[in-house]
């Protein structure tokens, strides 16, 4: 499997958690994504959701997705056209639920990266390449996505990867 | 190798049938399965996607109504509606509207046992581990996957050791040991990770205190917590051991804007209170709704002027026994709005949403800014006794120095 993305870094700090990804409040109203995708991180920043543009990706410290194990957190993202996150770490619930949906979630020195940055990212099995074409840097991590959670991410998350599979396949 | 296991690589072996080691992906059988009315109307679109037609074994899934208790808007009532239509087509036991938090309501039931894998769409689902369980937070995709095929993949943990020991002093409760724990280890310091607590100061805990630690252990980013029925296996092996001398530990409290940001009572003395939130899955169980009327009553019976107090019991159980005992008829008779089981106002999800400008003292688990539906209030975080202390003074008060 190879992921190759291009896009805009969108920088956040640490520790954003699912309540500031998408309001709980919000939830009650609705659980479209496309209706949701208009709050997408209203609460740090309300100008934030119109601004995203299909192809940005998502950029943030540590423990990215903290709080809640609330799914609409990753399909919101996903639903405002951003295909990536890079994040010093995440949660677990959060990572989770982004491998579950096709949202590549991936852990990387972020710390460099600025808001704006023209980013680059490519996916391998055992490697990750992120080149900041705004700053010239480039730099690699090796990386392993175990079954069955690269089976998920290629089918595009556990949909695709039941319908196709029938169930699970023990690794 | 050695051939000692921790808890979690012994029970997420036995349950997949491989002898697996932290960082092994595993698909498990999972022995109990929890929905909630927040995530569950999303995992039954997931199951539909899924092509899923029945459940592999219904007896084994239950819902719990309990975020939105009761429903607010039409939206969230079509919710319920939804989910209770779906576990009548497919077997499923719904615990309705006022029954209680889905995870509270399997500890109830004591259908789970020490040894079992227990995933629920409700991060706080870690709870259960009092038990001597692996018990651990899911989505709604997992949700519908594991109604699907009675399975979920897991990676196992590594697991932290927490060694608890001493004997805590007067007026130190649960919540604070749980709070100090998040402080050390941070608020992604479990990340991953599974705790082990052990010590002789854990073993001596009631299992209301245990549950209280397993629940906060979600706070430092675990993926699970236990109280494991035997003593370690030998040669397993610790990613790390963290201890905590319960004799060195007082009040404390959990400034806005995080679980970890916790500071000792004294510190945060004087911050004016305006609403007092006692309820959740952290604190709203029979000791906590007594300790508060224990501390109130033995500070002269009356909340202050200005303070809203707000009472949410974790369970109609709960409920039962504090008007059995009388608690919630004193508390109301004080001027408490005593809420209906479940949730309650922890998330805004239901019942009292605070108002721009408010700080709220509370006995739940997350104090994120909007967390409970206003980011223009600010939430602080600590005991049942120290919110009682601010119902009757109005302010952060340390809960020692009342009514003596």
């Amino acid at each position: 499997m190879e992921v190759r993305l291009e896009g805009r870094a969108r920088k956040f700090g640490d520790d954003i958690n699912t309540d500031y990804i998408i309001s709980s409040t919000r939830k009650k109203e609705t659980l479209d994504e496309a209706e949701l995708k208009r709050y997408l991180m209203e609460t740090l920043d309300p100008d934030f959701a119109a601004s995203v543009r299909p192809g940005d990706l998502l950029v943030a410290g540590k423990n990215f997705g903290c709080g809640s194990a609330m799914e609409v957190a990753a399909t919101v993202i996903l639903a405002a056209g951003i295909q990536a996150v890079l994040a010093q770490s995440f949660s677990r619930t959060f990572y989770r639920n982004a491998i579950n949906n096709g949202l590549v979630a991936l852990e990387f020195d972020t710390s460099t990266i600025r808001e704006g940055d023209r980013l680059s990212i490519e996916l391998t099995e055992t490697m990750l390449t992120v080149g900041d074409l705004t700053t010239c840097v480039r730099s690699s991590v090796a990386t392993r996505l175990p079954e069955p959670l690269l089976g998920i991410l290629e089918c595009g998350g556990l949909v695709g990867y039941l319908k196709q599979r029938g169930g699970f396949r023990t690794p | 190798m050695s051939s000692g296991k921790t808890v979690a690589e012994q029970i997420l072996s036995a349950r997949s049938g491989v002898d697996a080691r932290a960082g092994d992906v595993v698909v498990c059988e999972v022995d109990w399965i929890l929905g909630t009315d927040a995530a569950t109307p999303m995992a039954i679109g997931y199951f539909e996607k899924m092509g899923g037609q029945s459940v592999r074994d219904p007896s084994r899934v239950m819902f719990a109504l309990d975020h939105y208790s009761p429903p607010t808007t039409p939206r969230t009532k079509a919710f319920h509606d939804q989910v209770r239509a779906f576990a009548r087509k497919h077997g499923i036991e719904v615990r309705d509207v006022g029954a209680g938090i889905s995870h509270q309501l399997l500890l109830e039931s004591g259908r789970a046992k020490a040894g079992d894998l227990v995933v629920g769409a409700d991060s706080h689902t870690v709870t259960c581990g009092a038990l001597g369980l692996f018990a651990t937070g899911i989505g709604s995709s997992d949700l519908a996957a594991a109604m699907v095929t009675g399975q979920i993949w897991l990676r196992i943990p590594e697991t932290i050791q927490v060694t608890l020991t001493g004997e805590r002093a007067e007026g130190v409760s649960a919540k604070d040991m749980a709070l100090a724990l998040v402080a050390q280890v941070g608020g992604e310091g479990a990340n991953y990770q599974a705790v082990e607590f052990r010590g002789p100061a854990a073993e001596a805990l009631p299992l209301e205190d245990r549950l209280v630690l397993c629940n906060l252990a979600v706070e430092m980013s675990a993926k699970a917590a236990m109280f494991p029925v035997g003593p370690a296996d030998p040669g397993a092996r610790y990613a790390r051991a963290v201890s905590l001398d319960l004799s060195a530990l007082s009040p404390v409290v959990a400034l806005p804007d995080a679980p970890a940001n916790v500071t000792a009572i004294g510190n945060a003395a004087g911050t004016p209170v305006h609403m007092v939130f006692v309820g959740t899955c952290a604190g709203g169980r029979v000791s906590d709704i007594r300790e508060v009327l224990r501390v109130i009553e033995r500070a002269g019976g009356r909340v202050a002027t200005g303070v809203q107090l707000v009472v949410t019991p974790a369970s109609r159980e709960v409920e039962r026994k504090l008007t059995a005992d009388g608690t919630l008829p004193r508390l109301a008779s004080m001027g408490a709005t005593i809420t209906t089981p479940g949730c309650g106002a922890c998330c805004g999800t239901s019942g009292v949403i605070p108002e721009d400008g408010m700080n709220v003292m509370s006995t739940a688990n997350r104090n994120f800014r909007g967390r409970m539906g206003n980011p223009r209030a600010s939430i602080y975080l600590a005991s049942p006794a120290a919110c009682a202390a601010a119902a009757v003074s109005g302010h952060i008060t340390d809960p020692r120095t009342m009514g003596r």
